[in-house]
């Protein structure tokens, strides 16, 4: 009895690190082709007779599932080499290493074809902006003094301001849990890979509650409850919640990504022409 | 008749000058579909005639494939419509016009480290292999520096887990075979007192400018 506990122990010991050896072949830290296959599927076979337990089972599936990833992995290897663009990355490693950057220059301007553009000013555009210019009106009209009446300084509850509109009536950690709640179920139902295009996401009815989505929308991408996949080329943006926050994004220097949510923008969504 | 047809074709060929080389997006580049729009379903025979002019300028359209998809025979209507079309150089750049993109040598030479690099690595390669090999050649500050400047200027992408891929730029820019095979196949060192001297010497500064200005 001991020692079929103890040889279920080491049983689950190896599947653990055959877990492990794959997971770090997902992640491109260890090449594909040191896992003998073969070797591993003889000792899933060996120990899977033992298996009793619910999470004996899922631990042996598990394996199953990491071992197929790094068979497609290998296959993707073996696809690569077989296309024109395979260079034994050691060979290309050793040349890059050796060559100096004046070669190095020399062998990439023979491959470059920098991009072409122009930038120039038109009559026409000269002409466009003279008229918007005309029709400008002066700051001093535009930026007219409001009269405002002084009050004295005062006290103002909670519920006086949610009265007010000035507060929602959620707190607002508590609305952003619940918003980045409906993404995940959004990205369950509809969602392709863990994301969702971000129209169909912040997409509502009106345009007014599509604004309001989408100003949500970027705190959860702040407070990294969600992150921005963008395709530019395809331009095509999608959004995807983390299983849990990313608590990291706080500390890390961030970028803005500016995404117009115009009213043309929220007819093309409605008319299904725009992710 | 036959005045005519040139006259149209003369007509669609200066509209389709205009919208590849002003730039109407954010990126560069005009979409197949887009250009079947302004200049009618014969889009392909004003391009192939304008390529044709610009052969005697050493320039070229150059079309881009939706997901590096080169179709292997005539490319279908469908895929054109989804290509994107450029207008960039078609010879090749003396390494002494290179000066007048406002590239240091440092930061050509990085970047071609790190396309060849990645290419080796099936398109995908970790952000640190790439720092620690551009940090053999290239100050610990500048390689950092260097990269997320491929980065902006559209060369290279990053994901969240730090892997570098290449992007929309190099595939519209770059040759990347050809890329290889030079690199596999040089030998000797090619040496530019003159630029070499030059770039130690500095005028980083206006370089920067320039360079945010070309590109």
């Amino acid at each position: 009895m001991q020692a079929k506990k103890e040889q279920k122990r080491f049983g689950r010991e190896k599947l653990q690190r055959i877990i492990e050896m794959c997971t770090a072949i997902e992640n491109r830290t260890v090449d594909p082709f040191l896992l003998d296959v073969d070797n591993i599927i003889k000792v899933v076979k060996e120990y899977f007779p033992q298996w009793e337990e619910a999470d004996e089972f899922n631990l042996d599936s598990e394996a199953i599932h990491h071992l197929a990833s790094v068979i497609k992995l290998q296959s993707e290897w073996v696809k690569h080499c077989s296309t024109s663009l395979y260079t034994d990355p050691f060979l290309l490693e050793e040349k890059i290493t050796q060559a100096s950057k004046e070669e190095m220059l020399s062998v990439f301007l023979k491959a470059w074809h920098p991009l072409v553009e122009l930038e120039q000013l038109s009559i026409h555009s000269l002409a466009e902006a003279m008229r918007y210019w005309d029709g400008l009106v002066p700051l001093k009209e535009r930026w007219l003094d409001l009269d405002v009446q002084e009050v004295a300084m005062g006290t103002a509850s909670r519920d006086e301001l949610v009265q007010q509109r000035v507060l929602g009536d959620k707190f607002f950690s508590e609305e952003l849990e619940g918003y980045w709640r409906e993404l995940k179920e959004k990205v369950k139902e509809k969602g392709v890979g863990g994301k969702i295009f971000y129209w169909d996401f912040v997409g509502a009815d009106t345009y007014e509650d599509t604004v309001e989505r989408a100003f949500l929308t970027s705190f959860l991408i702040t407070y990294g409850y969600a992150t921005l996949e963008i395709h530019p080329l395809e331009e095509e943006i999608f959004i995807k919640p983390f299983d849990k926050p990313n608590t990291e994004i706080l500390t890390q220097q961030s970028i803005s990504i500016p995404i117009a949510v115009t009213y043309e923008s929220w007819q093309k969504w409605k008319r299904g022409e725009l992710y | 008749m036959r005045k005519k047809t040139k006259g149209v074709y003369a007509s669609k060929m200066k509209r389709a000058t205009h919208m590849l080389f002003y730039r109407r997006h954010q990126k560069p580049g005009v979409k197949g579909w887009e250009l079947h729009k302004a200049l009618g379903a014969d889009y392909p025979k004003v391009l192939e005639i304008l390529d044709d002019y610009l052969k005697s300028l050493d320039l070229q359209v150059k079309t881009v494939f939706e997901e590096e998809k080169t179709p292997s025979g005539k490319p279908s209507l469908e895929e054109l419509g989804k290509a994107r079309f450029y207008i960039t150089l078609r010879g090749e750049l003396a390494p002494k016009e290179s000066k007048m993109i406002g590239w240091r040598i440092d930061d050509l030479a990085g970047l071609a480290v790190a396309i060849a690099h990645i290419i080796s690595k099936k398109g995908q390669a970790p952000r640190k292999d790439v720092e620690k090999l551009l940090g053999e050649k290239l100050p610990g500050w500048k390689v950092g520096f260097n990269i997320d400047r491929y980065i902006r200027y559209g060369y290279l992408q990053q994901d969240d887990n730090d892997q570098l891929y290449l992007d929309w730029r190099t595939r519209a820019e770059v040759d990347e075979k050809a890329l290889i095979n030079l690199l596999l196949r040089s030998e000797a060192q090619t040496t530019l007192p003159s630029e070499a001297s030059n770039e130690e010497n500095g005028e980083e500064g206006v370089e920067e400018q320039e360079e945010e200005e070309n590109l």
